[in-house]
């Protein structure tokens, strides 16, 4: 790179792929639906590291106004997505995802 | 060069305790170590001089999200095993379509090079007055709409979490 005390970008790039990809595991393994949950904040995380990566690099301030409205959807998701929890534990007491296959049909 | 050191520990340590989000078995553990992980990546937001993201970041993440999720847990006392773990065969496969994943998007990563980068370490773009002077002047409209996008879940929360039949 052409400034030698930075941290190239492709740092970032690999830092947020692994990231994504552990959220993306998450979602796939995990049958507590708390944990999905936590795992796509572990993906939205990712996402708004590199996009605010990227912003600093490109001095360009509208990629950290986007990060920050992300953040705004994913305070909103968790807080809806916490009270779906709670009912669906509620009427089923349980969070194991396997027992909403009733929704199938 | 010492940015270089923060930079892999933070990501060291983010990395450790996400893998440790899907570890560990019961799910405070998941809730505790997902906020060592916003807290590294709070730290990331630092190190690009993002300084209004870093504090947001703990604001929201550390703060109402953690919150949230640890009250969850208690509420629910869901503190114990998974009682039906998937079959063997269904987490390979998704470890496989995982890190297919991850080795396609560093492959697609690995031949980028912009050429016109900022030193972030010199760029005044993340302080809170340039972000709020832009925020309150060309993002005006979304910001407004992003209040009644919550007033819209704050609305929603009460009404999934009342006890009598909707």
């Amino acid at each position: 790179m052409d400034i030698p005390t930075n941290i190239p970008i492709q740092y970032y790039l690999v830092f947020c792929s692994v990231l994504f990809s552990i959220g993306v595991i998450g979602v796939l393994i995990k049958r507590n639906a708390l944990v999905i949950l936590m795992s796509i904040e572990l993906m939205i995380n990712s996402i708004n590291l590199l996009l605010a990566a990227f912003s600093a690099y490109n001095n360009d301030p509208a990629g950290q106004i986007f990060v920050f409205f992300i953040m705004v959807v994913a305070a909103a998701e968790v807080a809806i997505g916490l009270a779906i929890v709670v009912l669906i534990y509620r009427t089923t007491h349980s969070i194991d995802i396997n027992v909403l296959n009733k929704l199938k049909w | 060069m010492f940015t270089q050191y923060i930079f892999h520990f933070l990501s060291v340590m983010a990395l450790f305790s996400a893998v440790m989000v899907l570890a560990s078995k019961k799910p405070i553990h998941s809730v505790l170590f997902l906020t060592m992980t916003f807290f590294a990546i709070a730290g990331h937001y630092v190190l690009l001089n993002a300084q209004f993201l870093a504090v947001v970041h703990v604001i929201v993440y550390a703060g109402a999200i953690m919150v949230l999720f640890l009250f969850t847990v208690m509420l629910l006392n869901l503190n114990k095993d998974e009682r039906s773990p998937k079959p063997l065969w269904v987490n390979i496969m998704a470890f496989i379509a995982g890190g297919m994943l991850m080795l396609t998007l560093i492959g697609i990563f690995r031949g980028y090079d912009i050429q016109s980068l900022q030193d972030p370490m010199s760029t005044q773009i993340g302080l809170v007055k340039n972000l709020g002077k832009i925020l309150y002047h060309d993002y005006l409209i979304p910001f407004e709409l992003s209040s009644v996008l919550f007033l819209t879940a704050m609305v929603g929360a009460v009404l999934l979490g009342k006890k009598e039949q909707i």
